[in-house]
């Protein structure tokens, strides 16, 4: 169980988390929604310890994470927009992060299969496009076999049979009851995907429920359309 | 200490993938075989070359340690989200970067000599000058990392860097020269004293003028630190501020790193 209790952070005079609690379940996958600039990000950063929060505290099992490192060995990873070492070889970047971890790296071919990486193992960082650099974040979060894995934006910039699939792969962690966190601005991905839900808007909490009970409680039957409405709500009160 | 090394053996095999390494040895290999075939005094040499590494180590070190930490920020997100402590991780990278710079100079520079036949024994000149050229690239390194890490704008701490550089290798001189001349007629040596200690560059300018004891070639803060302190107490004061100033931004900067958001 990852626990938030009352984060409060700044940057600079911008408020961007706003005294927020909520609660992650193992063995589900929960969704952080929100328009750009809710402060999804800063909360996943948040919970890896890549950004310090000005008051509050982050419990992961119980235990408190703010001034560890070590519970990062349970993470996998993958950020929105994946940047590694350029003059590396995909192989290179593997062994290198195995080697930081300090752990063996398990060659799973149906992790490499699926994420169609099998032939660009030996290319350098630099001639990769944007989008295979993606699935090599995506490995990578994957590979070490974490109980915490937490996708931000995962399929954004993957083509068609690559997203679908990681969909696949995100749902199998699941089922092995890995507790993931995604973000995502794509609503039929989190309808697919998630079990729970948490919808920030300005740094507070608009909802933090699951899908089922978010779509019943608007009386809708698409979560974009419930989202979207959501969304404008908050430009009216603006 | 696992993981320091780990990190330091990572950017080594990375630095001296490079060329860049292979271009600032040259540099200091050409400076100082020419300077020795073109000087039959090899002492005369190796105060040129001590000028030469007054102005170049601080400058090189300062740019290129600021440019790193700019450069590596994709590394340092994504080691950041490993199981790895931060303090570990910024002396990793800082080792990282000046093992190679240090390395650099001390293999071109001891090359020439060796070829020109000078011998690097304790007390030489030339070993003076290889010492003093290291303990600089450690402390401009250390000064670079704590501005590249303050500062999260690229372009700030760059300006911020070359700044530095710029008025401690040029213009903290002409401020003492000014306060010198200015109050000729006040007894302000010990002041200029104090002043100087807070330069680094001046304290291996002194440490190479009491090494070589030739304090009336060197300027005015060597001449009295020498009148003031002798030979080796002076060469320990200017050892044990040197030190300081390696420490000081280490510190400040691991404080600096520890507490920032990336």
């Amino acid at each position: 169980m990852i626990q938030l209790k009352e984060i409060e952070k700044k940057f600079d005079k911008s408020e961007v988390l706003k005294n927020l609690s909520f609660d992650i379940e193992p063995g589900k996958i929960t969704a952080i929604v929100g328009p750009n600039g809710s402060g999804k990000t800063t909360i996943i950063k948040t919970i890896l310890g890549l950004v310090k929060p000005d008051n509050g505290d982050i419990l992961i099992d119980d235990k408190s994470i703010l001034n560890d490192y070590h519970y990062r060995k349970n993470i996998g990873y993958m950020p929105q927009s994946a940047s590694f070492p350029e003059n590396l070889t995909i192989r290179e970047v593997l062994k290198m992060i195995g080697d930081l971890r300090n752990s063996k790296i398990k060659h799973d071919d149906e992790l490499l299969v699926a994420l169609n990486l099998t032939a660009e193992m030996n290319k350098q960082v630099k001639t990769l496009s944007g989008g295979t650099k993606q699935k090599v974040s995506a490995l990578l979060s994957l590979m070490f076999n974490p109980s915490i894995i937490i996708l931000d934006e995962p399929t954004a910039g993957l083509d068609p049979v690559a997203s679908s699939n990681l969909k696949e792969l995100i749902i199998k962690e699941k089922m092995k009851g890995k507790t993931i966190i995604l973000t995502s601005h794509i609503m039929s991905e989190i309808e697919e995907l998630a079990d729970h839900i948490i919808f920030l808007i300005e740094g507070k909490i608009k909802f933090d429920g699951s899908v089922f009970d978010l779509l019943t409680y608007k009386s809708e039957n698409k979560l974009e359309k419930v989202i979207a409405n959501m969304m404008n709500e908050k430009s009216a009160w603006n | 200490m696992e993981l320091i090394s780990k990190i330091i053996k990572f950017e080594l095999s990375n630095a001296f993938r490079s060329k860049w390494i292979l271009v600032y040895s040259l540099f200091f290999f050409l400076a100082t075989y020419l300077l020795l075939s073109f000087e039959s005094d090899s002492g005369k040499a190796a105060l040129s070359m001590m000028n030469i590494v007054l102005i170049v180590i601080p400058l090189v070190s300062i740019i290129f340690g600021t440019m790193f930490v700019y450069n590596s920020i994709d590394f340092i997100r994504m080691a950041l989200c490993q199981p790895i402590d931060r303090n570990s991780l910024f002396i990793g990278l800082f080792f990282g970067n000046s093992i190679p710079l240090a390395v650099g100079f001390f293999s071109g520079t001891s090359i020439a000599c060796i070829l020109n036949g000078i011998t690097l024994a304790l007390g030489s000149n030339f070993l003076l000058i290889l010492g003093v050229g290291i303990a600089l690239t450690f402390i401009f390194t250390s000064i670079a990392f704590l501005i590249a890490i303050i500062f999260s704008d690229k372009t700030k701490g760059l300006g911020f860097s070359i700044i530095i550089w710029l008025v401690l290798a040029v213009v903290y001189d002409g401020i003492i020269l000014f306060i010198v001349y200015f109050f000729r007629d006040y007894p302000v040596e010990n002041a200029v004293l104090a002043i100087s200690l807070f330069n680094p560059i001046d304290l291996a300018r002194i440490l190479f003028v009491l090494g070589f004891d030739i304090s009336a070639l060197m300027g005015y803060t060597g001449a009295i630190f020498n009148k003031f302190f002798g030979s080796s107490l002076g060469i320990i004061l200017s050892i044990t501020m040197m030190v300081i100033w390696f420490i000081i931004p280490i510190l400040f900067g691991l404080k600096s790193f520890y507490k920032k958001d990336f």
